[in-house]
């Protein structure tokens, strides 16, 4: 009844959003994960909007893992991808073990022209999405704008915000960007209970953040990395019980 | 009789142009001589200075023996000036054509370092050519021989030295030629170059009663010209691959917009917005009296069908050609690409770039999914690390890179990758060992040692870092 009641409302802002003009619920790629589709609206990543995703720490330089949640976001999102970096670092082959078929990637090297290049291509309606990586400042204007062209196509922005400093103000600054996500890595659960000798490195673990988001509040997950479909799955509560190592001591 | 031109072969010999045909035939009796055919060569020529307007739309013949090429705005679509000269050069080999080329910001300077430069390519940089003719002989200035023989009796050799003459005694004496063909070359006064099209090239053209110079202006009349040519491209099947959209300023200089399409296009919102994005980049003077839209490079575009809403067709490509285009002509051809794997397993080699739209139509093949974790980062180079491990098959135990220190918690390895001697001698015994490490926060690195750890032929055992996860 209540959540009745707050659709109603939410479709009711966005039609104020749009000047009235389209009233329909905005089309969303879910995460296939309860937990995170549930909390988002509309259940998943918004598509036609643009969102922001960095790394957490020192990985706001490089920007690895932020990289394959996008990977991830968009191996499950078909058509051809439209990828602009300063600097040529991605490396396709770890794009593919996150689902995304480098084939499908128009990659554009460019930096005070990145975001100029990302406005034509949200404006391409053709394309699955685009991802543009920005070091530095993003202003409200220019992410505003981005966000306006991203409006009128339905195609899905990423602006991965990388910078040199791992605490660059720069990062936090306000923008009109739909959504702010950081993704951090995490240590890797405990070795295996039966075989603690072999400290090997399995899916990877990542603190996932939604610092900010239109319609919905600011919150945390703890996933395991992308698979080679690109989805994300919940990692079991780590800190104090290791899974694996509960379900060795119930098989003994 | 005397030699009208000698080949490489005869040049070698020591025969040159201007040489009795007698005295050549008592240095070498079996030499082969043809007929000049002057007017040949001048039909010769003006082919050459046509084939030339793949790269400007501005080309003339020079006779006897040069072509001008106007570069303004179109060295960037080859990747800059010397690329250009270097393609064109290898054009011209593959003609089984010899030639001497030079790019400078006046005609007479470009025609001078071409002839008397040392080099066989050479590229004046902007404002350099005082410099650059300095050192050449004053016959570098197109003058006859009468007057080089003069300058010569009164010293001076050099184009430096006439430079720096009193003007006033000079101009008395061999009249104003020497002068003005110095001011040509060093860009004082103008000289400008009478192109040459082929005559089925399309081109239309708007002059105005009153000069215009503002944005909106342009855009207006840029439609106008790009719907005229694409209605002349409709009626011969064909679609644009290069446009030239030509200024012609009050005062008589040009300035070129040059747009390239990544495939046959006639449709003139895309045409016509591709231009609009590049009248920011002309300067219009004092405004601009004509404009000209000529299209040296066609290719047939057959109609297509286009499928409509009632049977969607979901085979069908998305068409990215007009993104592709308006990218390329914005940053550039060599900044819009996609990546093809190569079948290499050194990292680094594994993958190419190749230019947006060549696997657009076959579609781009995908690497082979590796069995080991791959990074999402590639640092290329690798970056040097200080890493403490046990040899051989340990995983370091911390290493520092940057100046920071990780603990490593994780690690799984190592991944050993050899050298590729069967296309590199060098790498015969080379072998890379690969590890994939976590820090003690739980961030993870590709690390990997030059050798196995055993035999120093592998490697001198030296840490890199190579990726990020």
């Amino acid at each position: 009844m209540q959540s009745d009641t707050i659709m109603a409302l939410r479709s009711r802002i966005a039609a104020l959003e749009h000047g009235g003009g389209r009233v329909s619920a905005r089309a969303a790629l879910p995460f296939g994960l309860d937990a995170i589709d549930r909390h988002l609206p509309g259940g998943g990543m918004a598509l036609g909007a643009v969102h922001e995703v960095a790394g957490g720490g020192p990985e706001v330089e490089h920007g690895g893992a932020a990289a394959l949640f996008v990977a991830g976001l968009l191996a499950r999102h078909p058509g051809p991808v439209l990828w602009i970096l300063g600097r040529h670092d991605l490396f396709p082959a770890g794009l593919l073990q996150a689902g995304l078929d480098p084939g499908r990637l128009v990659l554009v090297q460019a930096r005070r022209d990145a975001l100029a290049a990302m406005e034509e291509g949200l404006r391409h309606p053709d394309l699955a999405g685009v991802v543009c990586e920005v070091e530095g400042r993003l202003d409200l204007v220019a992410s505003r704008r981005l966000q306006l062209a991203a409006e009128a196509s339905d195609v899905l922005g990423i602006v991965l915000r990388r910078s040199r400093r791992f605490d660059d103000p720069a990062l936090v600054a306000p923008s009109g960007a739909w959504s702010r996500w950081r993704i951090t890595g995490l240590p890797s659960p405990p070795p295996l209970a039966h075989a603690p000798e072999v400290a090997g490195v399995g899916r990877p673990v990542w603190h996932l953040e939604l610092l900010r988001c239109r319609g919905a509040e600011s919150a945390t997950w703890t996933v395991e990395g992308c698979d080679a479909q690109g989805r994300l799955a919940l990692a079991p509560v780590l800190a104090d019980r290791p899974a694996a190592e509960t379900a060795w001591r119930r098989a003994g | 009789m005397v030699i009208a031109a000698a080949d490489q072969a005869a040049r070698a010999l020591g025969l040159c142009a201007g040489m009795p045909l007698a005295h050549a035939q008592a240095m070498v009796p079996d030499l082969a001589v043809l007929d000049a055919t002057p007017a040949e060569d001048a039909e010769a020529l003006a082919r050459l200075a046509a084939w030339c307007l793949r790269l400007s739309p501005l080309t003339a013949p020079d006779a006897p023996d040069g072509v001008w090429i106007d570069v303004t705005g179109c060295a960037h679509l080859h990747g800059g000036e010397r690329p250009m000269l270097t393609l064109l050069a290898r054009q011209l080999a593959r003609h089984r054509l010899a030639g001497r080329m030079a790019i400078a910001d006046t005609p007479g300077a470009a025609h001078a370092m071409a002839r008397f430069g040392s080099k066989p390519i050479a590229v004046v940089e902007p404002g350099g050519q005082a410099e650059a003719l300095a050192p050449l002989p004053v016959e570098a200035l197109r003058l006859d021989a009468q007057t080089v023989d003069g300058l010569r009796r009164l010293g001076l050799e050099r184009v430096g030295q006439l430079a720096e003459a009193a003007r006033g005694p000079l101009a008395r004496r061999f009249g104003d030629i020497p002068l003005t063909r110095l001011d040509q070359a060093t860009g004082r006064a103008r000289e400008p170059i009478r192109p040459v099209l082929p005559p089925e090239t399309i081109m239309v053209r708007r002059t105005f009663v009153e000069p215009i110079a503002t944005a909106e202006a342009f855009t207006g009349v840029i439609l106008t010209l790009v719907g005229e040519a694409c209605a002349q491209l409709e009626q011969r099947g064909e679609g644009a691959r290069r446009l030239d959209l030509v200024f012609e300023r009050v005062d008589a200089t040009i300035q070129v917009v040059r747009i390239g399409t990544a495939r046959p296009v006639r449709d003139v919102r895309h045409l016509a917005r591709l231009l609009d994005e590049r009248i920011e980049t002309v300067d219009p003077g004092l405004g601009v009296e004509a404009m000209r839209l000529v299209l040296p490079s066609v290719e047939p575009l057959a109609y297509t069908q286009r499928s409509g809403d009632l049977a969607p067709d979901a085979t069908q490509a998305a068409d990215l050609s007009e993104l592709i285009d308006r990218l390329v002509n914005r940053l550039g051809a060599d900044k819009v690409y996609r990546l093809q794997p190569v079948e290499s397993d050194i990292p680094e080699r594994s993958q190419q770039a190749v230019p947006a739209l060549a696997l657009m139509a076959k579609g781009a093949p995908g690497p082979p999914v590796c069995a080991w974790p791959r990074p999402a980062r590639l640092l290329d180079p690798p970056e040097p690390v200080d890493a403490m491990a046990m040899m051989p098959d340990h995983p370091p135990r911390a290493f520092t890179w940057r100046r920071v220190r990780h603990r490593i918690a994780r690690a799984d390895g190592p991944e050993r990758i050899h050298g590729e001697w069967w296309d590199r001698p060098d790498e015969v015994a080379a072998v890379r060992d690969y590890w994939i490490v976590e820090n003690q926060h739980g961030r993870r690195f590709w690390l990997f040692r030059q050798g196995d750890g055993v035999d120093p032929a592998t490697g001198e055992l030296a840490w890199f870092l190579h990726g990020l996860f």
